[in-house]
């Protein structure tokens, strides 16, 4: 029980990281609603993704909403580079219009009796000269794979090809912050598959903060740089991504089956002789299958916690690439009884592993051992390129 | 057959035509606005608004007549200011069958837009708004093509009834051949007169002919229509 207090102690710690840019948004709402109250107070970095995530009805959509100007809380503050758009207390509420932030729906909400084109044109007439710079119209049919869509109705497209043109008009419009509103949730799977990636060109080619509402980790974990972490209508926890999946306090993370560490590394070397690539990381590298990403690419890759063994000493004979040097951290509990989490410190990266309090007792594992960690090959399926 | 009309059905052809023309154009803005604030917005009154744009449907069309006589007509309040101002007199002209008519088919033209918007997304003014589409803008470019269907539907049905209004334009502008006496009208008199048999029958099969013009000419818009919104069909 000392070691689970001390793990504790260590969390408080080491997992404040201080932001490194100023917010560009700064969100601070109070609405009541419907037996429902939503009490949310966070930031979004001036660049990059921010996903506001957590289970349906915790109140991650009305703040998109109270953001875009869509729905007027009954108290609140949002500021967007210090300018409020929306201060109840000032009697301050911008009419969405005039607010700069391009929303992609849920459901794409094409104009019917408009042509790609002209859909894709509407915001960009209306961008006065106060909107930020942006890619130009053939840059962003380029970056969206529309050429062949243009002169279509809305109509006479797929579900995915539909949210893709969603996606070039919010842009298009030179907004100063991208709201997306689950813009997947309303695809198959094969139709999610085919948008990801350009959702991910998109994020990575445009300077406009992105604030992306989601309840589907893989789409935390292939777009977003931060995460806003909601649960009944409150900020739960807030930041970098990788600093989120080591919290083994957050039941929304640390209670799933693909709970675990989210590290980023680059593509070092192919070995073509092996089938492998080398990946590093800060203290260390990784050997996966081989990947078709060039060298110098940045991933970023989960490892799940229960890909993750450990031994005491350096194991032999062993069909597993990957046999890391590790040094015990913390033991903290999970949500199942007979299992921890041991939180691993490889060089300069953290790692989770989900053992059972058995193997815990039979090695008696404390703080600050010295072990190996073992990572299964099925750890490397999802790692995504950044941006 | 309609070559057999003499001059006088001729006069009731193209006065018809007229008067059902002049009334939608009459009828079309202020009914579409209704039907957009009854789909569209809540304000106190709507229920009261809604009761009074579907009176002419439940009213006896000759109580219309009376009321629109009692109000526009010389000795009314408003008639009486109309003649004093302007010199406009509405009771017994064409103008005047034009206004009976307009208010007769008034609520059909309310009841079809506002179909159509409460068939359109309202997702698509907000979508519009994050877009940087102010209020006049957004209204001029999202919500009149979603209206269009209804706009479209609601005026050629209220054409084709204007066309055969009796009720309230005997009432209000009496049955003067010329001036007033439209199709329906004719068809009466011929009726009343001795030996006017054939007359009506010839008036009744224009009557039939443009009415079913009327539908086909409506059926080839609407399709149309639909094709441009991107709608199944």
């Amino acid at each position: 029980m000392v070691a689970f207090a001390k793990a504790g102690a260590d969390a408080g710690l080491t997992f404040e990281t201080p932001w490194t840019e100023a917010p560009s948004l700064e969100v601070a709402l109070r609405h009541r609603y419907a037996g429902f109250t939503l009490d949310a107070e966070f930031t979004v970095p001036a660049t990059g993704v921010t996903a506001l995530f957590g289970p349906s009805g915790c109140g991650k959509s009305t703040t998109l909403a109270a953001i875009a100007g869509l729905l007027r809380p009954q108290a609140g503050r949002i500021t967007m580079r210090g300018v409020a758009m929306l201060d109840t207390a000032r009697g301050i509420c911008l009419a969405p219009e005039r607010r700069g932030c391009g929303v992609v729906f849920q459901d794409a909400r094409l104009f019917p009796h408009l042509s790609v084109a002209s859909n894709l044109g509407y915001g960009a007439r209306r961008a006065g000269a106060a909107a930020a710079a942006g890619p130009g119209f053939a840059q962003v049919v380029a970056l969206l794979g529309l050429e062949g869509l243009l002169q279509r109705r809305p109509a006479m497209l797929s579900g995915g090809e539909k949210q893709r043109v969603a996606l070039g008009r919010a842009l298009l419009a030179r907004p100063r912050l991208l709201l997306m509103d689950e813009p997947l949730a309303a695809l198959d799977a094969a139709r999610r598959d085919e948008v990801l990636p350009f959702l991910a060109r998109l994020a990575g080619a445009t300077a406009v903060p992105i604030l992306y509402v989601t309840h589907s980790l893989e789409e935390v974990d292939r777009l977003a740089d931060t995460m806003v972490l909601m649960q009944d209508g409150r900020v739960v926890a807030n930041g970098p991504v990788e600093t989120l999946s080591m919290r083994t306090d957050l039941p929304q993370l640390a209670g799933r089956r693909d709970a675990g560490a989210v590290l980023r590394c680059l593509v070092a070397a192919h070995l073509p002789e092996r089938g492998l690539t080398r990946l590093d990381f800060p203290g260390g590298s990784l050997l996966v299958p081989r990947r078709g990403e060039a060298t110098g690419t940045a991933l970023r890759l989960r490892i799940q916690a229960r890909d993750v063994s450990v031994a005491t000493s350096c194991p032999e004979g062993l069909s597993i690439h990957n046999v890391l040097p590790a040094r015990l951290v913390g033991v903290e509990p999970t949500a199942a009884a007979a299992e921890v989490f041991l939180r691993l410190a490889v060089g300069e990266q953290m790692l989770l592993s989900r053992v059972t309090r058995d193997a815990l007792a039979r090695l008696a594992l404390r703080p600050g051992a010295a072990l190996w960690a073992l990572l299964k090959a099925a750890s490397f399926d999802q790692a995504v390129q950044l941006g | 057959m309609p070559l057999l009309l003499d001059a006088e059905g001729w006069d009731a052809v193209r006065l018809s035509l007229l008067v059902a023309g002049n009334s939608v154009a009459i009828g079309l803005p202020p009914a579409a606005m209704t039907g957009w604030l009854l789909a569209r917005t809540r304000f106190p009154g709507r229920a009261l608004l809604d009761a009074l744009a579907h009176l002419p449907l439940v009213l006896p069309p000759v109580v219309i007549g009376w009321m629109l006589l009692v109000v526009l007509g010389l000795r009314g309040p408003v008639g009486a200011w109309l003649d004093a101002w302007f010199g406009i007199r509405l009771a017994f002209t064409r103008e005047g069958a034009a206004i009976a008519t307009a208010v007769m088919s008034f609520p059909l033209i309310v009841r079809a837009v506002r179909l159509s918007l409460e068939g359109a997304d309202p997702g698509l003014e907000a979508a519009a708004r994050t877009l940087g589409a102010g209020p006049l803008d957004r209204f001029v470019t999202v919500t009149v093509p979603m209206m269009a269907p209804g706009l479209l539907a609601g005026a050629v049905t209220a054409f084709a009834a204007s066309l055969g209004e009796f009720g309230a334009v005997i009432t209000f502008v009496s049955n003067i051949p010329g001036e007033t006496q439209t199709l329906p009208l004719a068809i009466y008199s011929a009726t009343q007169s001795p030996g006017g048999e054939a007359q009506a029958a010839r008036f009744a099969g224009v009557s039939f002919i443009l009415a079913v013009s009327g539908l086909l000419l409506a059926e080839v818009l609407a399709r149309h229509m639909r094709r441009a919104l991107g709608r199944a069909g």
